[in-house]
């Protein structure tokens, strides 16, 4: 079982949401990334995703994109973002995943890229331009070295295509809110509902995750009616980090997120 | 449909667009296999394109080489004044088909987005065009005619602000706007099915080639060249004679500042294969697979990706390709307008500089087909302000 499924599982256990908190690699400062990553987990994120940086995210909206751009221009580069995650795993047992795009780990080759994202201690990678027909390679060597492999699955995908990527994920299945790029805008609560509901009747147990468009302990509360599993908190925080909030105020954000994810 | 071409190629884009690539693949198959739509784009290719274009004997520069004969593809007169419009003609009576009317786009030079301009005027949609603030300042006259057919223009401010950052804004806009809005991808580059499709519908341009040379020399030709940026005007080219063996194929590249500085587009001479903007193929990237920002003069040729299909006739050695730089193409630009009254494109000046160099090396029996992609009026600020003409 990963630490990334038991998060979930735990969290479902305490009836209330996960929290996933998402942080770009790097950003304001290789050093204060760290702080902030941690403001996060004391805050009560139950998984940290940490973005790696590339020079053309296209599914990312305006904040990650200026995340990415500050993080390249922080001299961050994808074995400097392994050993950030190498220190956060000595100061946390929480699950840490990596999201990242595939050019960065075909060029280092996928096996290799795997193999020193177990080493550095991360549990799980998001390859969000990566669909599950052209991932077959990157799976086998997840499953090889023992890592989760988190599929995305859309409002648009198809019935089939839906059931084909909740048996190819592993430790959660991302549920995107709404069409379009990360960050602005509102999650669809409907959509996500109809999502949730579809996930529910082809696998009780998959953990299930909604992320694009969730902002505010609002945002939150709304996700909840839906039965989803937990909820990815990206952009919001990351333009806190962007600009150089303190780690204190990151951790106060964090914590009514967290309240948000719990009923009551 | 085989989604590669050899190891190039493929399908890297977020899930939220998968299903309209299928639906595109879908939709495409159909349309290739409905005479009424062939007809049709044959119609809108003839009577609204100017189609088919000359295949002009350049007797001047020939003898000027001294060796082959040479023939150029005369691209450049055809509607909008590029090649851009076959590509753009057949995917815009796709999407009409799809009941999709809105179009958006990507465009460098500015010509693929006038093309599309221009289709969205005709065929009575709407076009929203993506291009990088780079370029809108120095192809302002595309940029004015996109506007008076009514298309809106989009400033692109991230990252390098040229062609490539153009194409990762229409791809956000189109993973929000999927289900009503038809992305016309302009170059033979991208996810599959768009190098398919566009290199099928630039493929005219080979097609006339093989039939107005058999008309005029009885024969085919030993050598074709084009510009490669992305690549469809090399790859329309191309592709109609890849089955004769006899017949070489010489893509001409950016070099820029030259190869040996980092101020070029050279992707196939100097890259290594990655993977960007939906397919896999050669890339200018760093070590660490962040890609390189590219150079060139001519501002439809300054992308640091290629076509897959390219990637491919590279590495079987079907096809040859080469460095132009920045001033061997200006003095080709200069030499053509001089010589045979043709003022080329800045990226069609660097075919013609590396026809000319070949056909000088080659016999006075044999054929050289260039392909002048497009024409260089909307270069002529940007040369004036170089100082090249007094």
């Amino acid at each position: 079982m990963s630490r990334l499924r038991d998060a979930f599982l735990r969290s479902r256990r305490e009836k209330r949401m996960a929290l996933v908190c998402y942080l770009m690699a790097g950003v304001p400062s290789p050093r204060s990334f760290i702080d902030h990553a941690m403001a996060c987990l004391e805050g009560g994120a139950d998984v940290l995703e940490i973005g790696i940086p590339f020079s053309d995210p296209v599914a990312d909206g305006p904040v990650i994109q200026e995340a990415s751009v500050v993080a390249l221009r922080n001299g961050v580069t994808p074995p400097k973002v392994l050993d950030m995650v190498r220190e956060l795993r000595e100061r946390t047992d929480r699950p840490l995943v990596l999201m990242g795009y595939y050019n960065p780990i075909f060029r280092m080759g996928e096996e290799e890229f795997v193999k020193a994202c177990v080493r550095s201690g991360a549990d799980g990678l998001i390859v969000p331009d990566l669909p599950l027909h052209e991932g077959g390679s990157l799976r086998l060597a997840c499953e090889r070295n023992g890592i989760d492999l988190v599929q995305l699955s859309t409002p648009l995908t198809p019935e089939a295509r839906h059931r084909a990527l909740m048996n190819a994920t592993s430790g959660f299945l991302y549920l995107v809110t709404r069409t379009g790029v990360t960050g602005g805008g509102s999650a669809d609560g409907n959509g996500l509902f109809r999502m949730v509901e579809r996930s529910r009747k082809n696998d009780s147990e998959l953990p299930l995750a909604a992320g694009f468009g969730i902002s505010s302990p609002e945002h939150v509360k709304a996700a909840r009616e839906t039965g989803v599993d937990g909820v990815i908190v990206g952009s919001a925080l990351v333009s806190l980090t962007l600009l150089e909030t303190s780690p204190q105020e990151v951790m106060t954000a964090v914590r009514e997120l967290a309240k948000a994810c719990a009923p009551g | 449909m085989n989604t590669r071409f050899g190891e190039y190629g493929g399908q890297y884009v977020p899930e939220v667009l998968v299903p309209a690539l299928q639906e595109l693949e879908r939709s495409y198959e159909q349309a290739k296999r409905d005479p009424a739509f062939t007809k049709e784009l044959e119609s809108y290719n003839r009577h609204y394109g100017g189609r088919e274009t000359p295949l002009y004997f350049a007797r001047r520069i020939t003898e000027m080489c001294g060796g082959a004969r040479i023939y150029l593809k005369r691209e450049d007169l055809c509607h909008g004044g590029a090649h851009k419009f076959n590509n753009v003609m057949g995917q815009a009576l796709l999407a009409k088909r799809m009941g999709k009317n809105r179009l958006i786009a990507e465009t460098g030079a500015g010509q693929h987005g006038t093309a599309t301009a221009m289709a969205a005027a005709v065929l009575g949609m709407s076009a929203e065009i993506y291009m990088g603030e780079k370029d809108m300042a120095r192809q302002r006259m595309n940029v004015f005619r996109m506007r008076l057919m009514g298309a809106k223009v989009h400033e692109v401010r991230s990252g390098s602000r040229l062609l490539k950052d153009a194409i990762n804004e229409a791809m956000r806009d189109w993973a929000g706007s999927v289900e009503s809005t038809y992305y016309l991808l302009g170059t033979a580059a991208g996810a599959h099915p768009y190098p398919t499709m566009v290199r099928d519908f630039q493929s005219v341009i080979g097609r006339e080639i093989r039939q107005q040379l058999l008309e005029a020399e009885g024969r085919l030709p030993d050598l074709l060249v084009a510009c490669v940026g992305g690549g469809s005007n090399a790859i329309g080219t191309f592709h109609p004679f890849l089955e004769y063996e006899g017949v070489r194929m010489l893509g001409a590249e950016a070099a820029g500042d030259g190869l040996q500085t980092e101020r070029h587009s050279a992707t196939l001479s100097c890259g290594e294969v990655g993977v960007l903007q939906g397919c896999k193929s050669y890339l200018l990237q760093d070590e660490h697979g962040m890609v390189k920002e590219a150079h060139s003069l001519a501002p439809g040729l300054d992308y640091p990706g290629v076509g897959p299909e390219h990637s491919f006739l590279k590495d079987i050695g079907r096809a040859e390709y080469v460095g132009v730089t920045d001033s061997q193409a200006l003095e080709a630009f200069v030499m053509l307008s001089r010589t045979e009254g043709i003022i080329p494109a800045l990226e069609s000046a660097h075919a013609v500089h590396a026809g000319m160099r070949e056909a000088e090396k080659m016999d006075g029996d044999e054929i050289v087909v260039i392909t002048v992609s497009g024409r260089g009026d909307k270069d002529l600020e940007t040369v004036f302000d170089m100082g090249v003409i007094e």
